[in-house]
């Protein structure tokens, strides 16, 4: 059956990218002694996969992957066992067992939410707050979005679902999706170019918060 | 939580920021105040090859079981970081604390190939303590050098306070509690140096001087203490069964060479190939029980998760309880799909058998190492594999469905001659020959496909070639040009590839395996010219280091490309290393006469490591026992 489980990566683990946390995890599952299922054929691998790829250098409270697995301990007993193996960095926030034929992960990601910080707010100007919101506000944003083909032209604004300045930082409510994943950085990094403000290196703190599927009623849900 | 010792700015900038993050699974955390003795344990050449080292994880192990003691590791920082923890003065930390290594009290720096020499001295530039160890104060911590190339501790003996000869399991303890107790009793370092000079296996340089003859060869050493032994006896584990061995050694974030559970099987070896330097220095073979390795095994697995365990042995197929762990190793990684991979195996039908049921036959390909081309220079090698051997061997694999050969040459070994250089290509053509002949057409499903690799024999300490001379750079080439055109002149010749080795850096691997105390401002010098990561050919820089032999006024022929008398005073003679000089001379005059001399489980050849009263010296012989 197929189970799907929520993580978090924190500090030192960001620095871990998406290929050698899939591979962390399949060793933590063997450790964990999870009844895993494997592929057959010459190389069995396990049968895992997951929601969304983090960029190195993010942090996140809402990361997920599906595991194929022959018996299934109770949910919090495979919380446990999975905690009992981590590194720190790296928790086990929750567990579910999908409905038969259920969307794998990485199919069923809409949306997620970031919070974005500044590592050094004192290069931006005074009043950057008014001309980011006015920057949203604007009925489309027009910008050159690099994909594996070349270069397209898309309007920023139609993967942008909210943009709000909160918590000490920017939350982004942002499309996810496997094919029109849009980064919160490259979103403030149009801002401040369109600005002609200067950002020092590696400018922002990116934690996901959280991410979603769309629910039948089209609405945004997380994924457990 | 632990603050790194990298700012996010920079970890964000380099190439694989994990390398410098600690926190794998497994890394041993302790508390600071709880401690007495912090050890950083230093690999000196990039995370994912250090990583792949079993000394290190052993040491690690054991000075960790000791509650005094912290072990941390240390590796070199990758080009691009180096660059930046120079510019911007951030001092080198250890993993695990991140913690600088100048405030530690020992920085032990294992050994593995001469190509490493102006990594160490990375390792401590970054690290802030002098480069020689004449000019270190009693605030920096001890450097501990140690590994195979100890065994010729002296072409970089300035940059070390002391050297651990031999197998790490043995003396640390007593090396820590003594410097406990100077520390107690506020003896300093010189003094410290001199009390430890007197444990066994352990080498202080600074306490000897060596006065050379007019021609540049050694006259004699002094001691400059009272009371030092003259000559320095190799470290040994008598018992490998009972000793300590990882059951948790870390796994790291990132793909290493060696991502593997390794076990280590037996220690040492009994065929006594004479360019081999391991196969003398771990004299006498040790195995290890095979219930040991079964529980070891298991733990290990299970601790890190790992979907692969190789078993590691210079000659897998001599450990005499092979079949019982494979076949309890296949049964139980079945499982959890885990692989077994078997290096140093002798190709033989069982060993066929064994990779058929654990192994891709489709993906694995076969490697035979006839190091020579022809039966002659075999013999003169004392490389107990013959042509037969090979072939059947090659023949039941192609049969078996394997289509994929390796084989491992060596070019400019003593007494070769082009008839020899040609035999390889003729090795290589009848191997592939074999596949046409064993295997029908219609079951040919892809080509055959054979590999010739070659190196360049380089002449080690403690090995029988010790007086050999070593092939200049030209030399070296002009045969790997003869064994190009020779393999090329094969009917087979599409079916062959071959590859051979850099000849620049062998002969300076040459220079350093066999040099002696002027090295040291040599090495010095190309450091600071800017050579280092020598092994990696991209940043190998050979005219930097000629320079660098110019400057000194040192030839670099002194030590390579004569052949030495036979009673010439070697660097490494004051060093015991278990077999004595006058066996290696005995090997020495059998290599001349091709005569080849039987492994130790046949007969013994009174190389002197029976005087250890272990492993298969202790075994009854074959001979004596039908």
């Amino acid at each position: 059956m197929k189970v799907r489980i929520k993580f978090s990566k924190e500090e030192p683990v960001k620095f871990i990218g998406h290929l050698d946390v899939m591979r962390y995890f399949q060793k933590a599952i063997r450790r964990a002694d999870i009844d895993i299922a494997y592929s057959s054929g010459f190389s069995p691998h396990q049968i895992m996969s997951f929601a969304s790829p983090l960029s190195v250098g993010h942090t996140s409270s809402g990361e997920y992957f599906d595991v194929e697995l022959h018996s299934v301990p109770d949910k919090e007993e495979l919380i446990r066992r999975l905690n009992d193996v981590m590194v720190e960095g790296i928790r086990i926030l929750d567990a579910a067992v999908l409905e038969e034929g259920a969307g794998n992960a990485m199919a069923q990601v809409a949306a997620a939410d970031y919070l974005v910080t500044f590592r050094d707010k004192r290069a931006l100007p005074g009043d950057w707050k008014e001309r980011l919101l006015a920057f949203y506000d604007q009925p489309s944003i027009l910008v050159q979005k690099k994909t594996k083909k070349g270069e397209k032209e898309i309007d920023l604004k139609e993967g942008i679902y909210r943009l709000e300045i909160r918590d000490g930082g920017i939350c982004l409510l942002l499309d996810a999706g496997s094919g029109s994943n849009i980064k919160p950085g490259f979103v403030l990094e149009t801002f401040f170019e369109r600005e002609g403000i200067p950002l020092p290196e590696y400018p922002f703190q990116i934690h996901r918060q959280e991410t979603y599927l769309k629910g039948e009623d089209g609405r945004l849900a997380p994924l457990i | 939580m632990r603050k790194l010792a990298l700012k996010d700015e920079i970890l964000m900038r380099v190439e694989k920021p994990a390398r410098y993050i600690g926190n794998e699974v497994n890394a041993v955390m302790k508390d600071k105040s709880e401690i007495q003795i912090r050890f950083a344990m230093c690999f000196p050449d990039v995370y994912e090859i250090g990583m792949s080292h079993l000394g290190i994880q052993i040491l690690y192990h054991m000075l960790n079981q000791f509650e005094d003691v912290w072990c941390e590791r240390v590796y070199s920082p990758w080009v691009d970081l180096d660059a930046i923890m120079k510019k911007e003065h951030i001092p080198l930390f250890a993993l695990e604390s991140q913690d600088p290594i100048r405030e530690f009290d020992f920085l032990g720096i294992t050994l593995q190939y001469e190509m490493c020499y102006t990594n160490i001295l990375q390792v401590l530039e970054l690290s802030e303590i002098p480069l020689l160890a004449s000019q270190r104060d009693e605030e920096c911590p001890i450097v501990i050098g140690g590994g195979p190339c100890s065994y010729n501790p002296e072409p970089i003996c300035d940059f070390f306070d002391l050297f651990y000869i031999g197998e790490g399991e043995t003396q640390y303890r007593a090396l820590l509690d003594l410097y406990k107790s100077c520390r107690t009793e506020g003896v300093g370092r010189k003094g410290f140096l001199e009390k430890a000079a007197s444990i066994p296996g352990i080498y202080v340089p600074s306490l000897y001087q060596v006065v050379y003859h007019e021609d540049g060869t050694i006259q004699e050493r002094v001691s400059l203490a009272e009371g030092i032994p003259e000559t320095i006896h190799k470290e040994l584990v008598r018992n490998v069964t009972e000793t300590c061995y990882p059951d948790k050694p870390v796994v790291p974030f990132i793909k290493v060479t060696q991502d593997r559970v390794v076990l280590e099987i037996q220690r040492g070896c009994i065929r006594g190939c004479r360019f081999c330097q391991a196969g003398q220095l771990y004299r006498p073979v040790r195995e290890r029980n095979v219930d040991m390795l079964k529980h070891y095994a298991l733990e290990m697995l299970q601790n890190t998760g790992h979907e692969e365990i190789s078993l590691s042995s210079l000659s897998s197929s001599d450990y005499s309880q092979l079949p019982e762990l494979l076949d309890f190793l296949m049964e139980n990684c079945q499982r959890k799909k885990i692989n077994i991979s078997l290096p140093s195996l002798r190709i033989d039908a069982f060993s066929l058998e064994v990779m058929n049921k654990v192994q891709d036959v489709k993906k694995s390909s076969l490697t035979f190492a006839p190091e020579a081309g022809s039966q002659r220079l075999r013999n003169v090698i004392n490389k107990g594999l013959t042509e037969e051997v090979i072939l059947s061997g090659a023949r039941l694999a192609f049969e078996g469905g394997w289509t994929r050969v390796k084989l491992y040459f060596m070019l400019g070994l003593p007494m070769e001659t082009e008839e020899d250089i040609r035999a390889i290509a003729e090795l290589c053509n009848k191997i592939a020959a074999e596949f046409y002949d064993a295997v029908p057409k219609e079951k040919r499903r892809e080509k055959v496909q054979i590999v010739a690799s070659t190196s360049f024999f380089i002449p080690k300490p403690f090995t029988p070639f010790q007086w050999a001379a070593q092939c200049t750079k030209e030399e070296f080439l002009e045969k790997a040009y003869l064994t190009r055109g020779a393999i090329r002149e094969q009917l087979n010749q599409k079916s062959i590839k071959y590859n051979w080795h850099e000849a620049d850096v062998s002969v300076l691997e040459g220079i350093m395996a066999r040099g002696d105390r002027r090295l040291n401002q040599v090495i010095l010098k190309a450091y600071q010219k800017g050579c280092f990561y020598d092994a990696w050919s991209e940043y190998y820089k050979h005219d930097l280091w000629l320079s660098a032999f110019e400057e000194c006024g040192i030839d670099p022929d002194f030590y390579t490309t004569r052949e030495r008398r036979e009673d010439e005073i070697f660097p490494w003679d004051f060093l015991d290393c278990g077999v004595t000089k006058e066996f290696l001379l005995r090997e020495w005059h059998k290599a001349k006469e091709e005569s080849v001399t039987p492994n130790c489980r046949r007969q013994c050849s009174g190389c002197g490591a029976a005087r250890y009263q272990t492993g298969v010296c202790m075994e009854k012989r074959e001979e004596q026992r039908s």
